[in-house]
């Protein structure tokens, strides 16, 4: 397959993800060559083989419906961390609609 | 005593003995770390005032009649692993300003147990390396070598404790992220059972495979760190409710009638002479001690990386949504949010981190979901299924850790090249196996001048970890190799001991907030 | 509305809020407003580090929900994750049903108002969690024209249903028919309030037009921002007639969401996305999957009892009460059990339990502002009034008097009727008398009944009833009047 087959410009927008043209220069080649590299598994017999999304098999994790305070953070901790707030609000630059 | 270098086990003996204090192991850790650090940069936060303040806690709890596992222990803490109050930064410019408002289960096991937290240590970014060199807060280097690599991502836990700057340390295993480091700084890593070890609090990398694990300077210290911190947790619905048996103090001392697997698929054929010649003595001690080689076969272990290359960064590439510049880490601002994720995300994230959120975005993306991201679900499974099937043959797998020993700085630079690192490693971590890490010699590298320690990769089936620790500490108590190495740190001469108005004097800036 | 040539097809989404006591995947209340960002912890805020653990309740509610509709519910289900970036989503991800919903199928059958009834087939219902909140800095407090947006967390993570239907639907009233069904029965099942004020139900509508008769499907809109029954009304409404009118003037409708302009009563076209959605689902590695075993699937089962539609159609088809005042009674859940208790002891009389119940009984209620169920007044004692009324024991006008007394001290109708002397006079002898001793005291009446002034027969009546003190049995009266003023 040819190494340029990753439309890195689509995939980097899904990711949110701002590229520079040498980024593009450089990442291309190198997701090329992993992905031939990967390529190799379709080698690898898997008709019929149930799909391990977890290696441990456990079910039914489960918490019971209860508030736990001591988890809740206060207010100037939820906020602490954040770049830009506006009184008890985070802050964002405005938004373009473009919702799922 | 020498809290520098005595074992975990004899400085929680003599804490809870109070023939010694936590106070005073702070204090004798506290100017050795700050000037030991300057040199190898394991640390990429020291946290003083915390480790005293929990010394002067141990110390009034012991004195309350009570005996702690890790009493006055110091412990050195990855820096992807949440501690309230301290800078989590994940050795990424994305968190370099963000306080964790919350403590890790791990972390907070190790806590309760008595230990003294250090410091945060240095790491490729978000856990995601073979060398270190991922990191964008900082360069670690190895004790051994400070030319070398200290191996990664858990680069700064391993070379802290190989270079005697802690007595134990915390890391996190996604593909080799424990054991790779701990065979290049002559030091025991252990990842337990997937599951095994909360990872409430572990900042994600791949949700599946990641594993908290100790690094120590002996099985019996790692195993001692795996009795406090294993066991469910609440907080974690991956984490295993399963009796976990305490471990230290119940380690054999010999391998007779253990049927040690060799696997066909990771022959010694590709090492260098001098690694191969460790490796084949290594084997010859296991035999020495009583164990029985077989000969296994994992045929699928070749798919391993494919497979660990696919699922990996898929998960990253969801796990690292979070990472926008709206609540907190870094923001790059633009006319508008989208503007704004794209740009914080590009200032924020180092070119190994992109590499694998856009591998894993097209992984998962429209058309291509059942050719990768399923078909490595499935390959998966197969690597799980040939682990089963060694171990009807075999109690233990055993193998190199690593590809070759710790190699110089910048001399991998095409990522694929790195990925082979951890060749080993990574089908284990495919099957959540219990693995470590445990010193078997060192070899002279080409380009070295000195010879570096390498790692026996031993791999028992899932939550036999008293199993595991016990091959290993059998091995390790009959070859002792991990002495027969001295960090080059240690070589230099000695620290003229500081009275305590000079301590109070050296005090960082974090022990003044 | 519709043109007879065009028929619409309709198929709603809507997401519902479960009323949990704690959030989905962590320990933060399950709380409507409150101060912004104080209902948060590391998990709802996604702090790096911070893990996701399912909350049970919200599961069994999900359970209640769809075998309440006769949905399947599988033995295995899982979580996944649903990737794309907003600002209130704070994992940029969120943690959904991809494939393996909790249940599946099942039938929504509702009624109008105006009897007719209608099913719409259910696709899926599965469990998700809810988003933040975006404040928009603008003048209007919209999206369009604000340089920035505040956002509160806490509502992030409150458990939530979306529930999925097929496209059964034909208008805008068996969308909104559809829709109060369901919250009907959510709130009957204790799932959810469904306060669409407080945006505990949303939905969206997919809409598109055919030629009636035809079976393939039209390009569909899908409209969004519909804030309450009233407005999916006009909402559709609205929208079936664009369709129409593009149609029919030689255009096309394009696929594309609309939202829909309360003020302006009309669809907008919204911005349409530079390129399609592409979610990346796949199973959340954070979460195990989810066994449901057919003993799980039992014990929920026999917690169920009578679904509001199966009410209404047991009150209309059995009890025979008309649509308008089975709608009143399935709407007040504790009415309706007062109902029926009082239908079961007057030995299925319903039409005049109904009749005070919605009548007198109602009003009651209504001035003094104490709900029927919480009043004095026990379903046994209307049993009695009803069997005193249906067997002419007493008349119409002391029934009322009954129900005032009842309301006001309770006890028993038999009781009151005793004390207060209400009985009504059936006896023959006893009201001839009185009709007798009428007729003598208005000859001049009398007279010009027989000359054909008939309407005096309302006067004497009413004479009649005054004379007994309101106890004669009217009917009596009037058949007695007749009968002697034909003799004289
Ligand atoms: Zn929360």
């Amino acid at each position: 397959m040819p190494t340029d087959r990753i439309d890195i410009r689509h995939v980097a927008r899904l990711a949110r993800l701002a590229l520079t043209d040498d980024e593009i220069a450089t990442f291309g080649p190198q997701l090329g060559s992993l992905m031939t590299h990967v390529d190799a598994l379709a080698k690898l017999d898997t008709e019929n083989v149930a799909a391990t999304a977890q290696v441990v098999p456990s079910r039914n994790v489960q918490r019971e419906d209860a508030i736990r305070p001591e988890t809740i953070l206060a207010r100037d901790v939820v906020l602490q961390n954040a770049p830009q707030v506006q009184g008890p609000y985070f802050r964002v630059p405005r938004i373009i609609a473009e919702e799922g | 005593m020498d809290p520098l270098k005595d074992s975990a086990r004899a400085i929680a003996r003599d804490v809870n003995a109070r023939t010694t204090s936590a106070a005073e192991v702070a204090e004798a850790l506290i100017p050795h770390v700050e000037r030991v650090d300057a040199q190898l940069g394991a640390y990429l936060e020291l946290t003083p005032g915390l480790m005293r303040e929990r010394a002067r806690a141990v110390d009034a709890r012991v004195a309350a009649g009570e005996q702690l596992p890790l009493a006055g222990v110091p412990v050195a803490i990855k820096d992807n692993m949440c501690l309230m109050g301290t800078r989590t930064t994940a050795g990424s410019k994305i968190l370099e300003t963000f306080v964790a408002p919350y403590t890790a289960t791990a972390v907070q096991r190790l806590l309760d147990a008595g230990a003294l937290p250090i410091g945060k240590t240095n790491l490729d970014e978000f856990a995601m390396g073979s060398s270190g060199e991922n990191s964008a807060l900082g360069l670690t280097r190895n004790p051994y070598d400070l030319d070398r690599v200290p191996g990664g991502s858990s680069a700064g836990s391993a070379s802290a404790v190989g270079g005697f700057e802690a007595t134990l340390s915390l890391g996190s295993d996604t593909g080799g992220s424990i054991r790779e480091p701990a065979a290049f700084c002559n030091v025991v890593g252990f990842k337990p059972t997937y599951g095994r070890v909360s990872r409430y609090g572990l900042i994600a990398f791949a949700s599946s495979l990641d594993q908290i694990g100790p690094f120590a300077r002996s099985v019996e210290d790692a195993a001692l760190v795996y009795d406090v911190i294993a066991g469910k947790d609440p907080l974690d619905a991956t984490s295993v409710d399963r009796e976990v048996e305490p471990a230290a103090g119940a380690l054999r001392e010999d391998l007779r009638g253990v049927r040690v697997g060799v696997v066909k698929e990771f022959g010694l054929g590709d090492l260098d002479a001098a690694s191969r010649a460790v490796y084949e003595a290594a084997y010859a001690d296991l035999v020495r001690l009583g164990a029985e080689l077989v000969d296994v076969t994992l045929p699928t272990a070749e798919y391993g990386l494919a497979t660990y290359y696919l699922i990996a960064p898929a998960e990253c590439s969801s796990n690292l949504a979070r990472f926008d510049g709206v609540r907190y880490g870094l923001r790059v601002d633009g006319a508008d949010v989208g503007e704004m994720y794209e740009r914080t995300r590009a200032a924020g994230f180092g070119p190994e981190v992109k590499r694998r959120i856009l591998i894993g975005t097209y992984a998962l993306s429209s058309g291509y979901y059942d050719a990768y991201y399923l078909k490595a679900q499935k390959a998966r499974t197969r690597i799980a299924e040939d682990f089963a099937r060694a171990f009807e043959r075999c109690d233990v797998i055993v193998s190199p850790a690593a590809s070759s020993p710790a190699f110089r700085f910048n001399a991998k630079s095409d990522p694929v090249t790195m990925y082979l690192m951890d060749y080993y490693t990574i089908p284990g971590s495919l099957a959540g196996l219990p693995s470590l890490s445990v010193p078997c010699g060192a070899a002279l590298p080409e380009d070295g001048t000195r010879p570096m320690p390498m790692g026996l990769q031993m791999t028992t089936p899932l939550f036999t970890e008293r199993a595991l620790l016990g091959y290993a500490h059998a091995y390790e108590r009959a070859t002792m190799h991990a002495e027969k190495l001295t960090p080059i740190v240690i070589l230099s001469p000695p620290p003229v001991i500081p009275s305590p108005t000079t301590v109070i004097l050296s005090l960082s800036k974090d022990d003044q907030r | 509305m519709t043109a007879p040539y065009w028929e619409a097809v309709i198929g709603i989404e809507c997401h519902v809020e479960l009323k949990t006591v704690s959030k989905m995947f962590c320990g933060c209340p399950n709380e409507f407003g409150g101060e912004p960002n104080t209902k948060v912890c590391p998990v709802c805020l996604a702090l790096p580090g911070a893990l996701p653990v399912p909350n049970a309740m919200a599961i069994e509610y999900m359970l209640r929900a769809g075998l309440a509709f006769g949905a399947t519910i599988p033995p295995h289900s899982k979580f996944d994750r649903k990737n794309y970036f907003y600002p209130d989503m704070p994992k940029n991800y969120q943690i959904s049903q991809f494939d393996m919903p909790l249940t599946q199928g099942g039938v929504v059958r509702y009624w109008l108002e105006d009897g007719t009834r209608g099913e719409c087939r259910l696709t899926r219902i599965h469990l998700e969690e809810d988003t933040g909140k975006s404040t928009h800095a603008s003048a209007d407090g919209r999206l369009a024209g604000a340089t920035s947006s505040l956002i509160d967390f806490n509502r992030a993570g409150v458990p939530l249903m979306e529930c999925v239907g097929e496209p059964d639907i034909r208008s805008a009233d068996e969308a909104v028919a559809f829709l109060e069904t369901l919250a009907r029965t959510f709130r009957e099942l204790g799932v959810s309030d469904v306060k669409m004020e407080e945006g505990s139900l949303r939905c969206d509508a997919n809409v598109s037009i055919r030629k009636r008769g035809a079976t393939e499907l039209g390009t569909k809109a899908e409209i969004k921002n519909m804030n309450s029954f009233r407005s999916v009304r006009r909402a559709i409404a609205s929208e079936i007639a664009r369709q129409i009118e593009v149609v029919e003037g030689g255009g096309r409708v394009i696929q594309e969401t609309r939202g829909w302009d309360e003020a302006a009563g009309v669809t907008h076209s919204q911005r349409s996305k530079e390129e399609a959605h592409d979610y990346r689902y796949f199973p959340d590695p954070d979460l195990v999957p989810i066994d449901v075993t057919a003993d799980v699937v039992e014990r929920v089962r026999a917690t169920l009892t009578e679904t509001p539609y199966e009410r209404y159609a047991r009150y209309v088809d059995t009890l025979g009460v008309d649509s308008k005042r089975a709608t009143q009674l399935v709407d007040d859940a504790a009415l309706a059990a007062w109902f029926d208790r009082a239908v079961a002891a007057s030995d299925g009389k319903a039409q005049a339990v109904v009749a005070f119940v919605l009548g007198d009984l109602a009003r009651l209620a209504n001035e003094s502002g104490t709900p029927l169920a919480a009043g004095k007044v026990t379903p046994e004692a209307l049993a009695e009034l009803v069997a005193l009324t249906s067997s002419s024991a007493i008349n119409s006008k002391a029934a009322k008097q009954i129900v005032e007394t009842l309301w006001s001290e309770g006890g028993s109708a038999k009781a009151i009727v005793e004390r207060e002397g209400l009985a009504q006079v059936s006896d023959r002898g006893a009201v001839e008398a009185i009709v007798d001793e009428v007729l003598a005291a208005n000859p001049k009446v009398v007279a010009d009944y027989k000359a054909g002034k008939t309407n005096v027969m309302g006067f004497l009546t009413g004479a009649v009833m005054k004379a007994s003190r309101g106890k004669a049995n009217p009917s009596l009266a009037q058949e007695l009047l007749k009968e002697k003023l034909a003799a004289r």
